[in-house]
């Protein structure tokens, strides 16, 4: 057990800053668990969402010494054993109160997302995909919409062009409906106007702090790119298209 | 007094508490057959329990052996209940389940796939052939999510991050609920004719579990409160592997799925003890020597099942006998070793979310050295008592899905049957709901002593002037389960639960929340200690008056599973007094037709000789 120094952003939305917490810290523990230690024995209405604490449910976003982390799956023993650990509430979105933010907008932009549209069963009224065409896609749908990446998102934490760009997590919400193999429907062209995907300028800072490991940039929002411009400037497949339809 | 006048009012046509996967599955049923719906959950959509779901959804597809049936997988089902499972719903689930499936692809669930393309399907502790359709090791998340998607399409409203408090009843008939809304801490009144309760289970009354926060029985103490009864609550399944080590990650799930995949358990002299657990029963079905499990992990279908699929009861007692006999790991649980069984590319492939889980928590590679496990809190059978073909309770209106309801699983839930239960029994509430409002003429508007009177209570709570901590008070009751309302129970352990239990609830009677009612977590804990209070001492109590061992609940006093006990339910309800009534109740007869399948010798079944019942349902 040893006495660790805790900064905490307390407050909401009309102000706050910073309060210390003095915290005994035992071995393996997690932050959440410190922020658990400190709700229980000293700040009892210091507000944390948080459900799962296995990082399987992305509650607990929130920003540990400047990075986007979930709180339960950052383990104390990462830090060096003097330094001070400060805890600051998601930047791009509103606070509700300390630690809890308002991230209403990203519910928001996945009911914008036109669903999922299947294509017919086959003769036997059976549906088959092989696992190497659903491997990709399987990537983008570990997804636990904990909204680091939208958090570290240039377009949306420095810029704040909520208005023209959903942000990475529906990138790859939109990749993993383009690319299903039984999904017949088509949004390559909202992808660029409606959701914004020529606003992203592929630092790969979404990627960096996704949980999951998925390779956002590379495996979603590129290919993505890729097909906007493929439609955009291949005259054969607007010729095409305007015939024939889609596909 | 609360002016119930500046009480904000939101009117619906049925409202699902609750947004794991059997909540969103009824909400999906109401809300396409045109119902006005709502949903209320405590958390933010798609953070539900449900998403912790590891290992598959069980569902007798036969796309990896064409010998799976309906009546296979009832028949499994029947056995890991020990009989006790409602005949009926027990039907029903293993008849619906595939199709149940099916439209989770329909709505665009991306299973794992077999070579020639169709839903590949695992196995699975209890399930005699490979069963569970799958996404790795995250298909809670892989279900929430397809239903997430598809229910935001609908004209269904979610209400995120609100909290219900009580059900709110106008002449025996449900009016509305009561809640709050986490974000402001300001009240609302919901009125509906129709309330489903799809809230899980209560583990978090245990100090070792792998429930998350929501997991603090509301539901039942909703029922209870409001009339309803609660059933076979005795029955809290113990999931073998949990993390053992670090002591912050204790209780965190690991998937039955290493053990599908070739996992096996070992105790600290490297012996593979589950071979001296085998029970009597389960004998002719499980291997009995290393050869022959090896044999069927590499797909011979004439060995026999490994030991360590055995149902989960028999697994976590048989874990904590090693401990108890000295043959523990160091920190108290025993060795889970798959690095030795499977390449390192194989178990990274099929359990991605253990190998971070380890990796990351408690700086383990499962891909080169064993893990350390034991048992932890993981499911209730038991909860709210409902018509099997509605899903409603006795008080009209109010229905119950999912793991808060009781019957479909007995004594013992297998792995794999709950979320097959959810999406299940969430279309039947739905459509028992739906059958419900229409039939209705006007529909019980809450009276304002009613309303006040659900808002009074909360209220104190912030309002006094001083009073016990609710965390501390919570962390009291998680260590009293822990030590008498355990894995191994007896009498006099169970009376002290009860004893320390009412101690408890006079604590919880005068806690003090400190603050505003803004998102204040203090009071969100505050006020789930009812619902902590009446699950933990509804568990004691049945547990107490069952005299017997079946499946999840084991008494030491008294071994073995009873013949005289088979016949009877343990329900629950609320005395006119206000205490809790607990009773011995007669079940209904097994239907001739379902028993002759359940009691069948699997050869017999197999081969045809055992008359199938009617397809009626």
């Amino acid at each position: 057990m040893a006495m660790r120094h805790f900064r905490v952003w307390r407050g909401n939305a009309t102000g706050g800053g910073f309060q210390d917490y003095q915290v005994d810290v035992d071995t393996g523990m997690v932050v959440l668990d410190v922020l658990h230690r400190i709700q229980a024995h000293q700040a009892p209405d210091m507000a944390i969402r948080w459900n799962c604490k296995a990082g399987k449910c992305g509650s607990c976003s929130m920003e540990l010494n400047g990075q986007p982390k979930l709180a339960c799956m950052t383990r104390m023993s990462v830090y060096p054993e003097d330094a001070t650990i400060t805890v600051q509430p998601l930047k791009t979105f509103p606070v509700i109160k300390d630690l809890v933010t308002d991230v209403s907008w990203n519910y928001e932009q996945n009911k914008r997302i036109p669903p999922f549209k299947p294509k017919p069963v086959d003769p036997d009224g059976r549906r088959r995909m092989y696992q190497e065409d659903v491997d990709r896609v399987q990537e983008f749908r570990k997804c636990i919409e904990c909204f680091l990446c939208q958090d570290v998102c240039h377009v949306l934490r420095d810029r704040d062009r909520k208005d023209r760009f959903v942000g990475p997590r529906f990138m790859i919400r939109l990749a993993s409906l383009e690319m299903h193999p039984l999904d017949a429907g088509d949004r390559i062209e909202q992808v660029q106007k409606d959701f914004g995907s020529g606003l992203c300028n592929i630092t790969k800072c979404c990627t960096d702090v996704c949980p999951e490991h998925i390779k956002i940039t590379d495996n979603g929002i590129i290919p993505l790119k890729e097909r906007v411009v493929d439609r955009a400037y291949d005259p054969v497949m607007k010729l095409a298209r305007a015939l024939f339809g889609r596909k | 007094m609360l002016d119930t006048r500046e009480i904000q009012t939101v009117a619906h046509d049925v409202i699902v508490i609750g947004a794991g996967g059997a909540g969103l599955r009824a909400a999906i049923q109401c809300a396409d057959q045109g119902l006005n719906t709502a949903v209320l959950t405590k958390s933010l959509l798609g953070k539900a329990h449900t998403v912790m779901a590891e290992g598959g959804i069980a569902a007798a597809l036969g796309n990896v052996d064409a010998r799976d049936n309906w009546q296979v997988h009832f028949r499994d089902t029947m056995r890991g209940g020990k009989f006790l499972n409602d005949w009926r719903m027990a039907e029903l689930h293993a008849r619906h389940a595939p199709e149940r499936v099916q439209e989770l692809e329909d709505w665009g669930a991306v299973f794992d796939r077999t070579p020639k393309g169709l839903i590949s399907q695992r196995n699975f502790g209890g399930h005699r052939y490979p069963r569970l359709a799958h996404v790795g090791d995250r298909t809670g998340l892989e279900l929430i999510r397809t239903l997430q998607d598809r229910l935001v399409h609908s004209d269904a409203h979610v209400h995120m991050e609100c909290t219900a408090l009580e059900i709110l009843i106008e002449g025996s008939k449900v009016a509305g609920v009561a809640a709050y809304w986490r974000e402001t801490g300001r009240f609302v009144v919901f009125r509906a004719p129709a309330v489903i309760l799809a809230t899980g289970g209560g583990g978090r009354a245990w100090r070792v579990t792998s429930n998350s926060w929501e997991y603090t029985g509301d539901g039942y103490a909703l029922a209870y409160g409001a009339g309803a009864e609660l059933m076979d609550m005795e029955f809290t399944q113990f999931h073998p592997t949990g993390m053992v080590w670090p002591p912050s990650v204790r209780g965190i799930l690991v998937t039955e799925g290493v053990r599908g995949d070739g996992g096996v358990l070992l105790n600290n002299k490297g012996e593979r003890f589950m071979f001296n657990y085998i029970p009597e029963k389960f004998a002719p079905e499980t291997a009995d020597s290393v050869e022959e499990a090896t044999r069927w992990l590499d797909g011979d279908k004439n060995a026999r099942r490994p030991p360590e699929l055995l149902t989960r009861d028999v697994v976590a007692r048989s874990i904590l006998a090693e401990v108890r006999a000295g043959r523990g790991s160091p920190h108290g649980g025993v060795f889970l070793d798959i690095a030795s069984r499977r390449p390192a590319e194989l178990i990274k492939r099929k359990l991605p979310s253990m190998y971070h889980q380890f990796k990351e928590l408690a700086d383990v590679d499962i891909t080169k050295e064993p893990m350390e496990i034991g048992p932890t809190l993981h499911y209730f059978m038991g909860g709210v008592r409902v018509d099997s073909e509605t899903q409603q309770s006795r008080v009209p209106g109010l229905f119950a899905c999912g793991e808060c309801a009781a019957g479909m699983h007995g004594a013992n839930r297998l792995g794999g049957n709950s979320l097959s239960d959810l999406v299940v029994f969430g279309a039947l509430a739905g459509d028992g709901a739906m059958a419900y409002v229409r039939g209705l003429g006007q529909p019980p508007a809450p009276s304002d002593a009613t309303v006040r009177s659900a808002f009074q209570r909360a209220t104190d709570i912030l309002n006094r002037e001083s009073g016990p901590n609710p965390y501390l008070v919570h962390e009291q009751l998680q260590e009293v389960m822990n030590d008498f309302v355990g894995i191994v129970r007896n009498a006099e352990d169970l009376s002290r639960g009860i004893e320390e239990i009412e101690k408890l609830k006079t604590s919880a009677e005068q806690v003090k929340a400190h603050g505003a009612s803004q998102y204040n977590p203090g009071w969100d804990e505050a006020l789930s200690l009812r619902s902590l209070l009446i699950t933990a001492e509804a568990v004691a109590r049945a547990g107490l008056m069952r005299e017997e061992s079946r499946g999840a609940h084991y008494r030491v006093d008294f071994e073995g599973e009873r013949d005289e006990w088979l016949p009877f339910n343990i329900v629950i309800r609320r005395a006119k007094d206000g205490r809790m009534d607990v009773e011995k109740v007669r079940r209904g007869e097994a239907p001739a037709e379902l028993a002759a399948i359940a009691y069948a010798k699997i050869e017999d079944l197999e081969a045809g000789r055992v008359a199938a019942p009617a397809q009626g349902a």
